[in-house]
């Protein structure tokens, strides 16, 4: 049997008809009890479960997955990678994750395609440069990688922009950060379950959790569409869903379930190397390595649980991303999807052990939860192992909310106030 | 596109529309409230998924109401102003 | 020559219009009607594409929209248009076709030699290999091979597409024999109907499959039945697909002109969906199965008798079901040798004349290279052919059904998903419905029209279609290459790699192999390759599941959903009354916080014009349009109480005719706007609050008036639009003025500092508040909106006398910065409480309730280190900080933010440069310098009060 991928493995394997290849993961039948129960298959769920084994040697540990491994957000999203933020606390929490992500296809030994092209964030006045250079200057100081960029720069990496003189929203300038970029999304799902699974990990999918059981006031383990499962530490990352599970474990968290819509164009042959977002028209746009123009864009206007696109909000993202790219006017428009975002008040995420003991948090993410995978495994792998923060996700528990110190990363760049 | 029913207006598109939380999210008074209890009332949502009460405001007439909606199949269940007047 | 057309027949084309357009640099003959595939097919073009990964050379499969095969960049007479379905686009005379993913031309592409490469780059080989030394050493070779069509770099905008909102009672999707019964039946019932189709002709089937209605060929009952709707007033509408259900069931159409025009977008709002959507034919598994030549058999029935088109000579028909057994005969009767292989041994149809019959044999491959040459069955026998026209069954269209939350039935005698458990309003007809005789299909019609039955029912008269089939679906462990995805590359050994590799959920299947992610969205293959999967893993087809349904069910021109959104109909600007006035006078305009402004006068260099405007108002006086300031009015009995609960500072205190600056705090205590609030009786305050901020405040003191004070106790009006408001400002405010005449008194004892009285200019009532943004005297006069423009012109003449300048937000944003005035969003932030602004009083003393109370006495709002609103002074002689600039704090080898800098500007009154920043701590280290870094550049500053100019306040009353 083939276990390690190399360009060699698939030479062998290209002369023996591809039929010696292994499971990416295994499935086994859930056991009674485990060390740790990591609630969610989707990519937090899978790292902390690779974390927890890697990290902390605990392999005891189930991914419980009421669909199929990486069908939330990880499988929805518009594969962006970056960590242009602007607090010390989301710095050190998203650098964290950039740079685990620099390093996770050796790692995991799983091509995971991070493919750092850049991202310019573009300024459309003289008020979202002043922004733009506060923000810059914050990530320089923060040590994070930023070049605040002249029209001209952006004329560089995106000449197909709409740099007409009668221009809606014309380029004063923009914020780069040359490491940003993107990643395959479905392979960090399956990399990281690869990886857990190949270090003992049950990743036990079509797994419904329908409660907790509760004794002495912690939590204990859960019922499921599969029996009962007992540990002693549980985690979820559920994203999208994380209200639906708090409530069965009697709390409420500071969420609102939105639908965050994206779509794509035909492919079509490169014509766009590198991400770019206009806050000003409030769409981004990325071309994939199979051509098709990857476009996203705000939030829907209507909380819902329901994972499907609406004409209102693609209308508007689609009419943004032809004021930014007049040419793409000659394209089409292939297939539009969404996926349920936890939104909360301060848009970062919340880290910790939830009200009830023995259950801890990884949620909220927002519309950003993709490029923080390999930090959000790393820390709920660290809260399970340990039961303690580290100094990376102390700010992000939520007791946040009652002391009033919100990390609101909109606030500080001046967007919403 | 969504219709929802304004209470005063009839059923008109989503994109009127502006969401303003739970329903029955009263708001406790003054300084000395408990600052869990204010964190509640601040941030905490019921955020069901399926029948949610929500207060919502159509933004052409400006008027706020309740509307009972299922958050996944969309299905509008009731509107009802908030001095308890109904729609359709 | 293999294909060729006939002299003879093609209901769809004319052959009194014959035409020419080219295909990769070769000319193409056709004739009106005909669309581009259909001409290539006449013209023997047998290759015309290249497979996405292996640049396999491809043919026309299908004759609509499922064709996976054959797409083209078009250009030329057409709008430029990538990936272009040749199937479905119309040939037009000077049309320039050229094939996707191939270099020079689909014959002859220069990078089909990765198709010798394919057992070493299966599925998901990428997942494997490429990462050492490093991703990015290999992306760029990889990424210049994406992509299908070619953008046109040059292309500019065309008229925006038209969208049309549409009401009806009954939408009928499809016009085939189920969509034009239901129609039919629909209009006769009394219902307002819209039918629209995705070709460019009525018919579906009808034109081309035989069938007898009501005693009178196909066609009479198609022409007869859409001459009927139009006459009564239904929209019919041919080559629009409706490609989405959305919420609430709104459907999503777009129409195509077959002209120059964009696409239209049509959002229709039915009362009741008809879907009557057809079926698509699937292929028949065998290795090989994608050589040109080998399609749709009832595409090859269709090109025969719309186009008049032979797709060969020596045909084989290959199938598993009856409804190939048609075409078998009338590819026959055309004149082709014709050899039916059908995989079945039992319960078949009778051969048709001239046509030999191979039963319970299929094909197990296909040779040839550049097109097919012959087939060989799975006892061995070789048959040559120059096409093989293949029928695996029938896949009802079900997207639509699905989008709006349909659930499928699988049907095993059918081997198809049917649409399971009905959803309210909306029925399906027709194949999609699993019909398959005219009688069943008008059954179904007939059923899908709501309410008590009226009309008459079509009745079919001729030969039934019968729906006898025996699953075909692909096998493990075949021999050679079973091709399932044409256009992604996907063959059944892919699928069996990714069942080994434990990628058996549909999903991941399909995410694993790219299996129906091409742009024909696996309308073709997705079925066989569940099958496969449920198969290989022991499970029933409808355990494995389909993939989500999701919009739109065909590509849509990106254009089409813009419509006129572009520009500044995107995104509209507010504008000034007085703009065409102020553009007399040469002012340049900028936006601010959605409004249209003047930033500065005249034609010179900014930052000159800008400097001057600043000097010369507070050496005179200065005229101002203030218009767009919130004028929001709050009346009522409870009026003062309410303001009191709005604003952060008390308000009920307000004397009337006075005037009051004031914070609103959001719940979280964050300052959420600044203002005056002006008190114009007991009952009757003006909330003017910051022009950007307009629309959120009125939202929020709406929400408030209902939530908490009720209706009847306080009334909200905005006012903001009605009124014009225009400033004097500076030391000859007042004389100015007094030379204008006001009807009122602005002696410093009848209208002081704070205070607002009202006056008559012209007959118009206006209101002359003395309140200042500039640290001067000042006076902002509000008017009627339409009849400001006078009084703009008095005061500018009257201004002569005092070398009065006009200055714009600039000059304004830095007589405001010299006086410390803050800017809500500049100089704050989205966590500046109202003690960061060394605004302290009302949070310590006020007793009473107020937006925000809570949120000021949180931990976070306690603590000693807070940012802080100050000053900052640089060393004499140097140049202004740069606005977005941080202070830092050194620690260790890393630096820290201290805080930035908000607001930074040359002030032309004091000579020096200014500053404004949110600073650590700051109100308490005044006189403290602090490093501040800007792009990796450190200067130092001194911490300062915030106020730079006439710190007392001498100049208001000056």
């Amino acid at each position: 049997m083939t276990t390690r991928y190399s360009a060699l493995s698939l030479l062998k394997e290209g002369l023996a008809g591809q039929t010696g290849w292994k499971p990416a993961w295994r499935s086994p039948e859930p056991k009674p009890t485990y060390d740790a129960i990591v609630i969610g298959g989707g990519g937090h769920g899978l790292a902390t479960a690779y974390y927890l084994a890697k990290n902390h040697g605990i392999t005891r540990v189930a991914v419980l997955e009421k669909g199929w491994i990486g069908g939330g957000n990880t499988g929805r999203n518009t594969t962006v990678v970056r960590s242009n933020y602007y607090y010390p606390e989301s710095v050190a929490l998203y650098g964290l994750a950039h740079r685990l992500y620099e390093g996770l296809s050796k790692d995991l030994n799983y091509n995971v395609m991070l493919s750092q092209r850049g991202m310019v964030n573009l300024c459309h006045s003289v008020g979202e440069m002043e922004i733009g250079a506060r923000t810059v200057n914050a990530m320089q100081i923060n040590g994070i990688d930023a070049e605040l960029f002249s029209p001209e720069d952006v004329r560089r990496v995106a000449p197909i922009y709409n740099f007409s003189p009668n221009a809606r929203f014309p380029v004063f300038g923009g914020i780069w950060q040359g490491r940003a970029g993107t990643a395959r999304h479905d392979a960090v799902a399956w990399g990281y379950a690869r990886g857990a699974s190949r270090l003992g990990v049950d990743i036990i999918q079509n797994c419904e959790i329908t409660d907790f059981i509760i004794e002495g006031g912690r939590c204990r383990g859960v019922r499921t569409t599969r029996g009962d499962i007992r540990a002693e530490r549980i985690g979820m990352a559920v994203a999208g869903h994380s209200s639906v599970l708090a409530a069965k474990a009697g709390f409420r968290l500071p969420i609102n379930s939105y639908a965050l819509q994206a779509c794509v164009s035909e492919p079509v042959k490169p014509i766009l190397d590198t991400v770019v977002l206009s806050p000003g028209v409030g769409v981004y746009v990325s071309q994939s390595d199979k051509g098709e123009m990857v476009i996203g864009g705000a939030l829907d206007r209507v909380p819902s649980y329901g994972q499907r696109g609406n004409l209102p909000t693609l209308e508007g993202v689609v009419a943004g991303t032809l004021e930014m790219f007049p040419i793409f006017g000659q394209l089409k428009l292939m297939r539009q999807w969404a996926g349920i975002v936890d939104v909360v008040p301060d848009s970062s995420p919340i880290i910790g052990e939830s009200p009830l003991p023995g259950l801890f948090l990884n949620c909220g993410w927002g519309t950003g939860g993709f490029k923080a995978i390999p930090a959000g495994g790393t820390l709920l792998a660290n809260l399970l192992a340990t039961g303690r923060h580290n100094d990376i996700s102390r700010p992000f528990d939520l007791d946040r909310f009652a002391t009033g110190r919100l990390i609101d990363e909109a606030a500080g760049s001046g967007i919403a106030h | 596109m969504q219709l929802f029913p304004c209470p005063f207006c009839g059923p008109r598109d989503e994109t009127e529309f502006h969401y303003g939380g739970d329903a029955g999210n009263a708001r406790p008074d003054g300084a000395d409230v408990p600052i869990e209890r204010w964190a509640n009332y601040l941030h905490m949502r019921g955020n069901p998924k399926g029948v949610a009460r929500e207060v919502w405001v159509h933004m052409n007439c400006s008027e706020f109401f309740v509307m009972e909606r299922d958050t996944v199949t969309h299905e509008v269940l009731s509107s009802t102003a908030l001095d308890g007047g109904h729609a359709q | 020559m293999s294909a060729k057309r006939l002299q003879s027949g093609g209901s769809a084309i004319d052959r009194s219009r014959p035409l020419s357009f080219s295909f990769d640099g070769h000319t193409v003959t056709g004739f009106a009607g005909d669309t581009i595939a259909s001409a290539l097919l006449a013209n023997d073009v047998a290759v015309v594409g290249r497979s996405f990964k292996y640049h396999r050379p491809r043919g026309i499969w299908g004759a609509g929209v499922e064709e996976p095969n054959a797409l083209v960049d078009i250009g030329g007479a057409t709008p430029t248009t990538p990936n272009t379905r040749a199937t479905t686009e119309a040939a037009r005379e000077g049309l320039v076709a050229r094939s996707v993913n191939a270099t020079p031309s689909a014959a002859t592409d220069r990078n089909a030699f990765l198709d010798r490469f394919s057992r070493f780059i299966p599925a998901a080989f990428y997942y494997k290999t490429f990462m050492w030394p490093d991703w990015h050493m290999f992306e760029p070779r990889i990424r210049a091979m994406a992509g299908l069509g070619t953008v046109d770099a040059g292309w500019t905008p065309k008229q925006p597409s038209a969208q049309v909102n549409h009401h009806c009672d009954v939408l009928v999707v499809g016009a085939g024999p189920a969509g034009l019964a239901a129609a039919r039946l629909a209009s006769e019932a009394g219902f307002s109907t819209m039918l629209v189709d995705d070709q460019p002709r009525a018919g579906g089937s009808l034109a081309h499959r035989d069938g007898e209605i009501d005693g009178r060929s196909a066609a009479a009952f198609v022409e007869e039945t859409v001459a009927a709707l139009l006459a009564a007033g239904h929209p019919v509408l041919q080559s629009t697909t409706a490609f989405g259900i959305y919420d609430h069931h709104l459907v999503g159409l777009n129409q195509r002109h077959g002209d120059d025009r964009p696409d239209t977008l049509w959002r229709v709002r039915p009362r009741h969906i008809v879907l009557a959507t057809g079926a698509i034919e699937r292929p028949l598994p065998f290795a090989n199965n994608d050589l040109p030549g080998i399609m749709s058999a009832d595409a090859a029935l269709s090109y025969l008798r719309r186009h008049a088109v032979l797709v060969g000579r020596r045909i084989v028909v290959a199938t598993n079901n009856d409804s190939a057994y048609e075409v078998a005969s009338a590819l026959a009767a055309a004149g082709a040798e014709v050899t039916l292989v059908d995989s079945r041994a039992r319960e078949i149809p009778g051969a048709p004349a001239k046509v030999r019959v191979v039963s319970g044999r299929r094909i197990a491959s296909a040779r040839g290279t550049m097109r097919v040459e012959g087939v060989t069955l799975d006892d061995g026998t070789r048959l040559d052919a120059d096409s093989v026209a293949v029928s695996g069954g029938w896949t009802p269209t079900v997207h639509l059904f699905c989008q709006a939350r349909g659930k499928l039935a699988w049907n095993e005698a059918r081997a198809a998903f049917l649409p399971g458990d009905p959803v309210k309003g909306i029925s399906v007809a027709g194949a999609a419905a699993g019909a398959v005789s005219l009688s069943d299909v008008f059954a179904t019609a007939a059923k899908a029209v709501p309410g008590e039955p009226k009309g008459t029912v079509p009745r079919s008269t001729g030969s039934e279609a019968t729906a006898g089939i025996v699953a075909a679906w692909p096998s493990r462990g075949a021999h050679g290459r079973v091709w399932i995805d044409y256009q992604n590359d996907v063959t059944a050994k892919d699928v069996e790699l990714a069942a080994r590799e434990n990628f058996v959920s549909v999903e991941h299947l399909k995410r694993y192999t790219t299996l129906g992610m091409a742009t024909d969205q696996g309308k073709t293959s997705n079925l066989a390759g569940l099958a496969l999967m449920a198969d290989i893993t022991g499970r029933s087809v409808p355990e494995v599941g389909t993939t989500t349904y999701r919009p739109p069910f065909t590509p849509v021109p990106l254009a089409s959903f813009t419509g006129s959104r572009r520009g500044e109909l995107m995104a509209p600007v507010r504008r000034l009354p007085l703009e065409n006035v102020h553009r007399g006078d040469s002012g340049v305009f900028q936006e601010y916080g959605g409004w249209l402004r003047p930033a500065y006068y005249g034609g010179g260099e900014a930052d000159r014009s800008i400097q001057d405007e600043a000097l010369r108002a507070r050496q005179s006086v200065a005229l101002f349009d203030g218009s767009t300031l919130g004028k929001i009015e709050v009346i009522g009995p409870d009026a003062a109480a309410f303001v009191d609960f709005i604003y952060y500072n008390t308000m009920s205190t307000l004397k009337p005719g006075r005037c009051r600056y004031g914070f609103m705090l959001a719940e979280n205590g964050v300052v959420f706007d600044d203002g005056i609030l002006v008190r114009l009786d007991e009952h009757r305050f003006i909330v003017s609050c910051s022009s950007s901020h307009v629309a959120a405040v009125h939202a929020r003191l709406e929400e408030w008036r209902q939530d908490r004070f009720g209706r009847a106790a306080v009334y909200i009006h905005n006012a903001t639009a009605e009124m014009a408001t225009l400033t004097v400002s500076g030391p000859n405010a007042r004389k100015l003025l007094e030379t204008v005449g006001l009807g009122l008194s602005l002696d410093d004892a009848d209208l002081p500092h704070m205070a607002m009285g009202q006056g008559i200019h012209d007959g118009e009532p206006v209101r002359v508040a003395r309140v200042s943004f500039t640290g001067d005297r000042s006076y902002e006069i509000s008017i009627r909106a339409d009849r400001a423009e006078p009084l703009w012109a008095r005061l500018r003449e009257a201004g002569k006398a005092f070398d009065a300048v006009l200055i714009g937000l600039e000059a304004l944003m830095i007589l405001r910065a010299e006086k410390g005035y803050i800017v809500i969003g500049k100089d704050t932030d989205g966590t500046t409480l109202p003690h960061d602004l060394g605004v302290e009083g009302p949070r310590a003393k006020r007793q009473n309730e107020f937006v925000g109370r809570r949120s000021l006495f949180t931990e976070e709002a306690s603590r000693g280190d807070r940012l802080q609103f100050v000053g900052l002074a640089v060393p004499e002689g140097e140049a202004p900080l740069d606005t977005g600039a941080h202070a830092i704090l050194r620690d260790g080898g890393n630096l820290r933010s201290q805080g930035f800098v908000t607001s930074s500007y040359m002030s032309p009154a004091l000579g020096r440069p200014i500053a404004l920043g949110l600073i650590r701590r700051g109100a308490a280290r005044h006189g403290e310098s602090v490093e501040i870094q800007h792009l990796g550049k450190v200067r130092t500053a001194t911490i300062a009060a915030p106020c730079a100019l006439d710190p007392a306040g001498d100049r208001l009353h000056a």
